[in-house]
């Protein structure tokens, strides 16, 4: 029986396009010292340190761990880096608290990270495959026809992916360190953006940005002992599958579904619609929302535009959806997926300010990785399972 | 090189030299590419078809593929994304329809540039053909072909492929 982990500390850098003020390690400094004065402890409290970021090649600089160890004045701490892509930022906080879980270590730092101004990944998602033909546009050139796919499965109407995109970057006012804070934002104006990878618009794609999260996580028999409030962790889910193989449903991934089953059967969520009080998802091309509400079993097959369309997701919805308006206003890519899961848990701990759900008692972050291959899903309560 | 607060940057290009050993699967795939042929390989567990066969390997039944298969010429487009963004690097002229083209016996799509067509005209289902450079620009490459092209024939109905890979 695994033991019982609490985030108890949570923090995050302010999210732009260049932090030209801080190195990689200034930046990581800046999210891991926030998060131990919001758990109010020091580093010297912490027994392991858990990484993750985006593949090397994206900002640079190769093996980043080497230098962050002094930074986070890990010397006599194990630290461990996680890799899986985009979803990296959700699977290391699952790493982490694993080592919680698993009675190993009674506090664990974790953190996310991604200085996107040092490299260039449009560029790096870009590499020709040899001897292959060289068409392949970037994260924006991979996922376009697989939204139009869904386009056409679905019978959506063209303006729902301008409707997500307008929901984020208004909630992202309501966050100080969202990256985008663009509050003038219509339906109207956004359908008079370009089209950069038909049938995705300039406004339905996700900044370029630097920053980090991270998080403090402690053991039950520490957390019950610690002051403040508490994101107590009922659940936990990974799945990966190949990028390509003969056959793949690319709209909705088996891995995908087989995530989201998971959680659902260890929190004991029987109806996620109507018992999750908010969703951090990871949305970096604004289609990819009602996706996800299919692929996560919140809408049914096909249903999830119409959800989208009648506000369901807006933050006065049923079902609110990146209130802190998601990776399509912040998307340092390796925090990304910790975000989406720090910003879950400061919602259940009454922490989130200004795009606080009002009295949210369950939430769900989520990231995804890869060519949608690996998923990575927390669900966090106010209360102990 | 920018100097606005006081601090020097420095945007420094690093390069990246490597062979690629193509292994035995591969090999004949670009063997027939020289010689104008589409060469798949089959899974001999679940039997589904593979162009290219880039690993060598069929990643969901972790069997290697077995024997050659010739797939195409024509194929139907599954999908695609009409690409208006620059980026570094880029060889095609913008903006251009880069398409998942299911070439006909193969199991999975490949991803092709269609052109001879208005990219709005481009559709799901859309059936195409290749359209080869000239042999003395042969090399052991998808390049062979400029570019696939409308065949004219009736749209094919797309059910679950649509969108797959």
């Amino acid at each position: 029986m695994a033991e019982l982990c609490a985030v108890v500390g949570v923090g995050q850098t302010k999210h732009a396009a260049c932090r030209a003020d801080v190195s990689i390690a200034g930046l990581v400094r800046e999210a891991v010292d926030r998060a131990l004065a919001d758990a109010n402890i020091t580093i010297a409290d912490v027994d392991a340190i858990v990484i993750g970021k985006a593949p090397d090649s994206l900002e640079g600089v190769a093996m980043p761990e080497l230098w962050l160890a002094d930074a986070l004045a890990a010397h006599g701490k194990p630290v461990f880096r996680v890799h899986t892509a985009g979803s990296v930022g959700g699977s290391t906080a699952i790493v982490a608290a694993q080592h919680v879980m698993a009675g190993i270590h009674g506090t664990v730092l974790t953190i996310g990270f991604e200085k996107q101004s040092d490299g260039n990944a449009m560029w790096a998602l870009s590499v020709p495959i040899p001897f292959g033909m060289p068409v392949h546009a970037g994260a924006g050139g991979y996922f376009s026809p697989i939204v139009r796919g869904y386009i056409g499965r679905s019978g959506a109407p063209k303006h729902i992916g301008a409707m997500v995109a307008v929901k984020d970057r208004t909630n992202a006012c309501k966050n100080p360190y969202a990256h985008l804070h663009e509050p003038d934002w219509t339906l109207e104006k956004a359908l008079e953006t370009p089209m950069l990878w038909d049938p995705i618009r300039f406004i339905e794609t996700c900044p370029s940005s630097d920053g980090a999260m991270a998080l403090v996580l402690m053991s039950e028999e520490r957390a019950d002992k610690h002051a403040g409030r508490k994101a107590w962790v009922h659940a936990t889910a990974m799945r990966s599958e190949p990028t390509a193989f003969a056959g793949r449903e690319q709209v909705s991934p088996v891995a995908g579904e087989m995530c989201a089953a998971d959680l659902w059967r260890k929190a004991g969520i029987k109806n996620p619609a109507e018992e999750i009080d908010v969703v951090e998802m990871y949305v970096p091309f604004a289609w990819f929302e009602p996706m996800w509400l299919e692929n996560l079993g919140f809408a049914p097959r096909n249903e999830g535009w119409r959800w989208v369309e009648d506000g369901i997701t807006e933050m006065g919805g049923s079902l609110p959806i990146n209130p802190s308006g998601g990776v399509l206003s912040s998307n340092p890519i390796g925090a990304s997926g910790m975000l989406r899961f720090g910003e879950a848990a400061m919602q259940v701990m009454g922490k989130a300010g200004e795009h606080q759900i009002d009295g949210a008692k369950k939430a769900v972050g989520h990231a995804y990785g890869g060519g949608s291959q690996f998923f990575a899903m927390w669900l966090v309560s106010s209360t102990k399972p | 090189m920018s100097e606005a607060d006081g601090l020097v940057r420095l945007r420094q290009p690093i390069g990246v030299t490597y062979n690629w050993s193509a292994g035995p699967n591969a090999t004949s795939h670009l063997a027939g590419l020289m010689n104008g042929k589409f060469v798949g390989k089959r899974c001999p567990s679940c039997a589904l078809v593979y162009f290219p066969p880039r690993n060598g390997v069929c990643p969901k039944c972790a069997k290697i593929l077995a024997g050659d298969v010739e797939v195409g010429p024509k194929g139907t487009i599954t999908t695609f994304c009409i690409v208006n963004v620059p980026f570094l690097g880029q060889k095609i002229k913008l903006p251009y329809v880069a398409a998942q083209i299911l070439l006909d016996g193969a199991d999975i799509s490949m991803q092709h540039l269609i052109q001879e067509c208005e990219a709005e005209d481009v559709r799901i289902g859309m059936r195409v053909e290749p359209v080869w450079k000239d042999k003395s620009e042969w090399g052991p490459s998808l390049e062979n072909i400029q570019h696939f092209r409308p065949t004219g024939e009736p749209d094919r109905v797309m059910g679950s492929e649509s969108g797959a890979s």
